[in-house]
């Protein structure tokens, strides 16, 4: 039988607590709102202006490059989980894809990428 | 003669009561430890030593008004504890307790992709803080989720990074491969580096201090979960924890020995082994909580992108020279 069956299982359990916690508050707690309460928190002030979603572009870029480097970590797996077998072959071809990396690694950082201002 | 399914549901669900619980009481005993260490009692009201403060801070959650505020997506709003609790839940399908030699490994389920099935459920428990702070409709929520998002993201890599390091010595992803390669020598050893990379990241990876700048009070007034209240609130403080659980499990498991004794000390049973080296682990936690203060956020992503990720794949590329040529 496959591992992921007990795991499937498990996973359902999990589901049914995470849906229990997540439904209790709507069935236990009280519930008396008036438009103070259910105001934005600003400080005790009124919000002063609307949330307009705009946040720095620094985060997206981060968002990119995490994409980029997250599949080159991901890469990493199977190659060494090998290793034992490939010995020298592996470690030079790994080494010729770490070097590719590396110059746009560092390009990025010469360009600021990293640089949080 | 009980089916097999039914089998493995009680389990799991034994299972996550044990994880429930070890929140609990893991959450009175940090409370505890940093009274101590800044020489003050910590809580000793409720029940004999605080022993029932657990269940009276559940108590009090789950009375409490739920409230959301009107700008806030509603759907969405009420989705994102869900899957922080889940995600964070979840990883315990695939986590192993001990060994015997009849029952085999002690656990739910141990697919051979067993490190990947952690890496990729804990990623997506980031969306469970992204989306509670975009839905909230609230400024300082908004900020603290796109922080907190930066940061998990940039600190995955180089956690995923000093993994492999140990899978190039265990030659295996599942975990109990991983835990019986290290009957002689614990990773901690030849994996030095990779230990040390894996448990700073942790820390960041939790959002914990001194990496707690998602929930900054002193900028962010609570972050992500601002808007949040009662037992909504009590999710992501519970999904915090397990995954401080979480995390002390792994490093266990891939550089400390998992279960195996150390100096041989192998009349104690394995999982004892295991629940010890997790609880020193949780400590360490409490204890850089006590002691340091927290960074500033330029330094923290800088620190992530120009030391750590560079490091990693330095560690990595060591460990393959000294496999390629020794092993």
């Amino acid at each position: 039988m496959s591992p992921y069956v007990p795991v499937a299982i498990y996973l359902c359990v999990a589901l049914a607590a995470a849906l229990l916690f997540t439904v209790l508050p709507g069935l236990v707690a009280r519930r008396k709102p008036n438009p103070q309460k259910l105001e934005a928190y600003e400080c005790g002030v009124e919000p002063t202006s609307a949330v307009s979603g705009r946040f720095p572009v620094r985060f997206y870029l981060i968002a990119m490059l995490f994409v980029i480097f997250d599949v080159e970590a991901a890469s990493f797996y199977p190659w060494a989980v090998q290793m034992h077998a490939l010995r020298v072959f592996g470690l030079l071809e790994m080494i010729v894809f770490i070097i590719v990396l590396a110059i746009g690694y560092a390009y990025v950082w010469k360009k600021g990428g990293f640089q949080w201002r | 003669m009980i089916p097999f399914w039914a089998v493995v549901l009680i389990k799991s669900a034994l299972l996550l009561f044990v994880v429930v619980t070890t929140f609990a009481y893991a959450m009175l005993v940090e409370r505890k430890v940093l009274g101590w260490m800044q020489l003050r009692p910590g809580p000793n009201r409720v029940g004999p030593w605080g022993l029932m403060q657990p269940a009276a801070d559940a108590a009090k959650l789950i009375l409490k008004e739920d409230l959301t505020p009107k700008t806030a997506d509603p759907l969405i709003y009420r989705l994102a504890p869900f899957i922080s609790l889940l995600t964070a839940f979840s990883v315990y399908a695939v986590i192993p307790f001990g060994a015997s030699a009849d029952q085999g490994t002690w656990a739910i389920g141990n697919p051979n992709a067993g490190i990947l099935f952690v890496l990729a459920i804990a990623s997506i428990g980031i969306y469970g803080i992204s989306l509670g702070g975009w839905a909230s409709g609230s400024k300082y929520p908004l900020l603290g989720s796109v922080r907190a998002t930066a940061q998990m993201i940039s600190y995955e890599l180089a956690m995923s990074l000093s993994f492999v390091g140990v899978l190039i010595l265990a030659g295996t992803t599942s975990l109990d491969g991983i835990v019986n390669a290290q009957a002689r020598w614990w990773f901690v050893l030849p994996q030095f580096v990779g230990c040390v990379i894996y448990v700073i990241t942790a820390v960041a990876e939790t959002n914990r201090a001194p990496f707690d700048l998602v929930e900054a009070e002193t900028e962010l007034v609570a972050g992500f979960h601002t808007e949040y209240s009662g037992l909504r609130f009590g999710l992501f403080f519970i999904a915090e924890y397990v995954n401080m659980l979480t995390v002390s499990c792994i490093a266990t498991l891939l550089f400390f020995g998992g279960w195996n004794a150390p100096f041989g000390l192998a009349m104690v049973p394995g999982v004892v082994w295991f629940v010890l080296k997790v609880a020193c682990f949780m400590f360490f936690y409490m204890w850089l909580r006590a002691t340091l203060p927290r960074l500033r956020y330029d330094r923290l992503m800088a620190f992530g992108w120009k030391v750590l990720l560079p490091v990693a794949t330095l560690n990595l590329v060591v460990t393959a020279i000294i496999v390629a040529y020794k092993g």
